[in-house]
Parts: C-alpha cells; sequence; structure tokens
C-alpha cells in the first residue's frame, strides 16, 4: 500500500472514535459530527490525560456522540446526563467529564438539570448540539424552537416562547458560556479548549443544521444553504449581554463568548467550606489541584 | 467475591439507641459507602439528614440533589466512578426512580437503594405506612429484569441488612433496596454496631486481566461480569441499549434474548445464595403465617393467641422478598392446610405465595391499606378461618 492510500484509508480521528462502530446514524448534512470533529481537535490541543476524559450523552441524535467517542463513555437516559455526570464527577474528582447532548436532552426533559449544575458550578463541561427540534423522533417541537417554525407537533408553526440557552446558563450560574454555529468550525474548537481547561460549569451552545427534519418541514434547502444562512447571519459579539441573545425564525444569530469568570466548583465550595467550620475533624475529599 | 473487613473509619461501633432511618445510614458508612445522593421525603429524610453530618469526617459525598431522579442518576455515574453508593427515599420518590433503575439493571451498576415505605397512591399517608410498594421495587421500571430486595423488621435489622444489601449488590452488579416502612424507620430500639473488624464487605468484582482484552458484558463463570471504573484507560462504553459483550448497542431480536435472559438469570439462577428466611414451628404446622418486615413483629401476638386456642402455626418470616423464596414454599404447601400471608397493602406478596402454592392449599391474605399496622386479631381471625 502506497504512502498516498494509507492516508486515504486512515481517517485521521482513527484514534478518538469507535472505528468498529463507524459509519455513524447520522444524515447527511447533519451538523452533529462536525462538533465531534472539533471536540476531537480541541482533545488533541489540550494537555489532558485522554484516560482521565470521560463522556456523557443523554438520548437522541447528539446522544449517540458517547457511542462514538473512544473515552471512557456513557449513553445513558433521556435527561439526565448532567446528574449522571454530577455523580461520575464527585466519585471521581481527577476525571474530566464533558456531556455531549442535544437541546431537548439537555434544556426540555433534562432543563432541570441543567439550571441546578449550573448553579452549583459543577465542574462539567457541557457541549450542547442545538437543532431546534427532537430528531431522533422524528422533529417534534422543542423547547428552543424558534417561534414561528414548522415542526411535527407544532404543524401549524410553533407559537411558544423559546428559552435563550446562553441567558438560562448565565442566569443559573455558569462560569463559561458561548455560542457558535456549526460553521464556526475553529471558534467551537477554540471555545471546546478553553473550556476543556477551566474548571467549573462551562456551557458552549453549538447551532447546527438539521436536514433531514427541520429543514425538510421549514422548506430551508440542504446544509449548504443552512450553512449559507448562518453565515450571512451570524454577528460575533464578545461579551454580548445574554439577555439580547433570543432567536428569531430565521433571524440574526449572535454568537460569540458571553461568560468567562472564576467561581468556586461544587467540590472546592465543600472542601473550603466544611474544612472551615469541622477544622482537623473534616476528610478533604478528592484531589485540590485536579478540581 | 472478594471479602474484606470494613473500613473502621464509618464504623460507630457500641450500643446505641438509633431509629430505622439512622440505622440505615449507619450501616451504609459501615459498608463503606462514600456517596450519597437524595431528596427530601418523609419518612425518610433522617437518613438523608444523617449521612450529610456524618460524611465530613468520615470522607466521602452526601449531595441533595433537585429530585430523586437526579438522585439515581447521580448514583449511577457515581458507581461508574468507583464509589459505592446509596440513596434513600418514599413512595413519590421511588416512583420517580424507576426509568433510571432500569438503567442500573441494564448497565448492570451496583447501588443500594432504601425505600421507607408510606401509604399510597400517590402523596397518600406521608408520616404513616405503608408497605405497598412490594410489587412496584421488582416490576416498577418497564421491560424484564431481576432486582434483589430485603425486609427489615426492626432498626438493628436496617442496620444488618443494608450492610447485606451493599455485599449482594456488589456481588451480582444489581441494584439492591431496602424495604422498609415508616414504623421502622422511626422506631427507636438498641442497635449494636459491632467492631469493624467483625463486619465483612464485599469488593466490588474489579476487572485485573490485560486492558485489552476487558469486555464490560462478558460474563464471568457465576454469571456476573467483572467490572471497572472511569479513569482507569479501558476507554470502554456503556449503554441502555440492548448491546454486546462489548457494550456496544445490538438492536436486535437475538441480541435482546441474550440480554435479558442474562439480567434474569444472574439473579434466578444464584437464588439460594441469595434468599434468606427465617421459620419457626413450620414442621407439624396446619397453618403458617408469612409476613415479612414490620408485620412480621405484630403477628407474632396473633400466633400466639391461635397456639394458646390449640391450632398447630407455624411462621415463616421473609427476610428476602425478591428473588421470592418459591422453592421453600413449594415444599411447604405440601404439608400444610393454609398459608395466612398479613402485609400493609390490598394483597400484593400473597399473590406471589399463591403462585407458589399453586392450589395445593389455601392462601388468606390479610388487608390493610396503610396507615397504621394490623390489629393481630384480625390475624388471628383469619388463621382460625384457615383451619375450617
Amino acid at each position: 500500500m502506497s504512502e498516498k492510500e494509507k492516508n486515504q484509508e486512515e481517517n485521521p480521528m482513527e484514534g478518538f472514535l469507535r472505528m468498529d462502530r463507524i459509519p455513524h446514524i447520522w444524515c447527511s448534512g447533519c451538523g452533529i459530527g462536525t462538533v465531534v470533529t472539533s471536540f476531537v481537535e480541541a482533545l488533541k490541543k489540550s494537555e489532558l490525560d485522554l484516560d482521565k476524559v470521560a463522556v456523557v450523552s443523554g438520548i437522541g441524535c447528539t446522544g449517540r456522540v458517547a457511542g462514538y467517542i473512544k473515552l471512557d463513555s456513557f449513553h445513558t437516559t433521556h435527561g439526565r446526563a448532567i446528574p449522571f455526570a454530577t455523580g461520575l464527577k464527585l466519585a471521581n474528582p481527577e476525571l474530566k467529564v464533558v456531556v455531549f447532548s442535544g437541546d431537548g436532552d439537555l434544556t426540555g426533559i433534562g432543563g432541570n438539570h441543567f439550571i441546578h449544575a449550573a448553579r452549583r458550578n459543577m465542574d462539567l463541561v457541557v457541549i450542547c448540539v442545538n437543532n431546534f427540534n427532537y430528531a431522533m423522533t422524528g422533529g417534534q417541537v422543542a423547547s428552543t424552537t424558534p417561534q414561528g417554525a414548522n415542526a411535527s407537533t407544532a404543524p401549524y408553526g410553533n407559537f411558544e416562547f423559546s428559552f435563550s440557552l446562553p441567558n438560562l446558563a448565565e442566569a443559573a450560574g455558569a462560569t463559561y458560556v458561548a455560542r457558535w454555529t456549526a460553521l464556526h468550525l475553529r471558534r467551537v474548537t477554540k471555545s471546546i479548549q478553553e473550556a476543556l481547561g477551566k474548571k467549573g460549569f462551562s456551557f458552549i451552545e453549538v447551532i447546527t443544521p438539521c436536514v433531514t427534519l427541520y429543514a425538510r418541514r421549514n422548506r430551508l434547502g440542504d446544509g449548504l444553504n443552512l450553512l449559507k444562512y448562518y453565515h450571512d447571519n451570524s454577528e460575533i459579539k464578545h461579551g454580548a449581554d445574554t439577555r439580547t441573545l433570543d432567536i428569531d425564525y430565521q433571524g440574526k444569530l449572535t454568537v460569540g463568548k458571553f461568560v468567562d469568570k472564576e467561581k468556586p466548583t461544587f467540590l472546592d465550595a465543600m472542601n473550603e467550606h466544611l474544612g472551615k467550620v469541622l477544622g482537623d475533624d473534616y476528610q478533604l475529599y478528592g484531589r485540590l489541584n485536579n478540581d | 467475591m472478594k471479602k474484606v473487613k470494613a473500613d473502621p473509619k464509618g464504623v460507630l461501633t457500641g450500643a446505641h439507641f438509633l431509629d430505622g432511618d439512622f440505622a440505615l445510614a449507619e450501616g451504609a458508612l459501615a459498608a463503606g459507602c462514600r456517596f450519597f445522593a437524595g431528596y427530601p421525603i418523609t419518612p425518610s429524610t433522617e437518613t438523608a439528614e444523617r449521612f450529610s453530618e456524618r460524611i465530613p469526617t468520615v470522607g466521602g459525598v452526601f449531595i441533595q440533589m433537585e429530585d430523586e431522579i437526579a438522585s439515581i442518576a447521580a448514583l449511577i455515574g457515581a458507581a461508574w466512578g468507583g464509589q459505592k453508593v446509596m440513596t434513600v427515599t418514599s413512595g413519590p420518590g421511588f416512583s420517580l426512580m424507576m426509568e433510571n433503575i432500569g438503567l442500573a439493571t441494564m448497565m448492570e451498576v451496583p447501588l443500594v437503594i432504601a425505600n421507607v415505605q408510606r401509604g399510597g397512591p400517590s402523596t397518600g399517608l406521608p408520616t404513616l405506612t405503608g408497605q405497598q410498594d412490594m410489587m412496584q421495587v421488582k416490576w416498577g421500571s418497564h421491560g424484564d429484569y431481576e432486582i434483589i430486595a430485603l425486609s427489615p423488621d426492626s432498626p438493628q435489622e436496617c442496620f444488618d441488612l443494608i450492610i447485606e444489601a451493599f455485599n449482594l449488590s456488589e456481588m451480582f452488579r444489581v441494584p439492591t433496596f431496602v424495604m422498609t416502612d415508616e414504623c421502622v424507620g422511626h422506631m427507636h430500639e438498641k442497635v449494636v454496631i459491632p467492631p469493624a473488624e467483625e463486619i465483612e464487605v464485599v469488593e466490588r468484582k474489579w476487572y485485573t486481566g490485560p486492558k485489552g482484552k476487558y469486555l464490560p458484558y462478558k460474563n464471568d463463570d457465576d454469571l456476573v461480569p467483572f467490572m471497572i471504573k472511569a479513569g482507569d484507560g479501558y476507554r470502554f462504553h456503556t449503554t441502555g441499549l440492548t448491546h454486546d459483550e462489548r457494550g456496544y448497542p445490538m438492536l436486535n431480536a437475538k441480541a435482546q434474548d441474550i440480554c435479558v435472559n442474562h439480567l434474569k438469570d444472574k439473579i434466578i439462577k444464584n437464588a439460594d445464595k441469595i434468599i434468606k428466611f427465617e421459620e419457626a414451628d413450620t414442621d407439624n404446622a396446619e397453618v403458617i403465617v408469612i409476613s415479612y418486615g414490620i408485620t412480621s413483629r405484630v403477628a407474632v401476638k396473633a400466633v400466639q393467641e391461635a397456639k394458646k386456642a390449640g391450632i398447630k402455626v407455624g411462621t415463616m418470616r421473609l427476610i428476602t422478598i425478591w428473588p421470592f423464596p418459591e422453592k421453600r414454599i413449594k415444599e411447604l404447601a405440601k404439608k400444610v392446610k393454609a398459608f395466612v400471608v398479613p402485609e400493609i397493602n390490598y394483597g400484593q406478596i400473597v399473590l406471589e405465595v399463591e403462585r407458589c402454592v399453586a392450589g395445593q392449599a389455601k392462601v388468606i391474605g390479610v388487608r390493610h391499606c396503610g396507615g397504621g399496622v394490623h390489629n393481630p386479631e384480625d390475624i388471628l381471625e383469619k388463621i382460625k378461618e384457615a383451619i375450617k
């Protein structure tokens, strides 16, 4: 086999994927794989010991990420990736725990866990692939579907107000908040890298095309059309007030890094507080330098 | 199976005056539990309170989660992080946990849940007793699976059986339940906690072979796969989906057949190693009273009165509820006229007794819808009815 042929055969992400599970189930034109690529790039650039990185997913299209990533990886129940990850992190504080899931999983059925993990500043990196609908089940309306968009359970158009995820995350206490689209690959990578290198509850929203359902129902064209929409309508505003980030149907998309601050994590606060109150009787938990 | 002595840090050796809820927390600490995630609910909250007070000086984590769903999800994550884990709850919280109890059985995660039962359905009787979740504990999550459930009748047994529950859950990689009730949970009695070196705890069935060869769901001879924890470099995958030995999703009828049969078999085929009960006077009995938990203590009075009246009555106190001691009940069914089964519900375990007896003897339930224990006379009346 020539060097050229070998290069063609070998996927550059091979060491990070469970190649025995490829091909994956995602549709062509879907943005989830793009975010996975960014995640892998961020891992490569990070100095993390990959044996100590775990990925936890819930249920849905993005929920399948855990099944393809070649790290300790957990495919859990719908909405419960964050509390599962909370237990994993607290039981073994030397782990860097990444929650990789979709908008419906994290902020619909799992919304309560999302706000409480942010409130506690649980040391988790939460990557939310937002495709504006429940795709695995056939394109139903979600907590993120923009008003006016059509969905299979909003066949006359969605009349509900939708969540602005960065606003929700910051209000609940997240210490790192960013939003990008699947077009902003390098910036997604950089944000994931920053989040991996930081302690506390980090939240990265990535708006991605769902070609088969959301785009088809709303006659928005194919993946390329959606990337053009992101290109023409995205405005990078680092540090923007997260109260101004609502997404209107096919409207402007404000993207960027909005929050990046320091606050004690759950474990830091626990160790500090109980150490102060109980003195020498307190049994310090976990390794402080790792959390 | 590797048995070791309890870590003395968690063991509060001595004679104490404790309620059942506190005894659960002390037993968990003695068993090596160092992670507790819970949500307040009457009449179980005292266990969480006790654990939260004790754990900072033992070394571990207590976290009050946002609900019971989060609590059980955190337990499963923490078990994969390598800890021994538990939570405590009561009816409504137990209902909320059901989906993730299924995940724990599917992922084969050792964890312990104590249910201090109260009267239901719905909010029911928060402060008053019941034994109404005895079927829910076995059947409550969707699909076919097996769990282990124990039922203590005193604060001392809350202590003893929660250690047993931790040991069984580690041996069989299965969620294990201590099904107590408000009466035992709030009853104060003497609880003797032995020295740490007298408490045997079972260690997790850790895999020690070569890394590349590890298969998370490959059965060992005892049908239980070896376990590892996250962070040890195995880069393994686990899922709630039907899976193969690698833990990879395998969505077809053949894989489902292997997966479900495995979850059933590892408990059913090991049932003799799990099941415990106490019997008295069953050899020449015409009637046997089968009971568990607080009801077995109430039944004592009825049995005494029946004996005074000249009735040949024996007792069987179930300590293990699930897997059900069907072999013994089938044997007894050939010898006696009738079984009387009092329980604080509309008739749950009595159905299982009926199944085992299969028409060979009479089976008479003594119902109580909850809110208190039986009046012993009601049980006595059924014993008398049984010999007619």
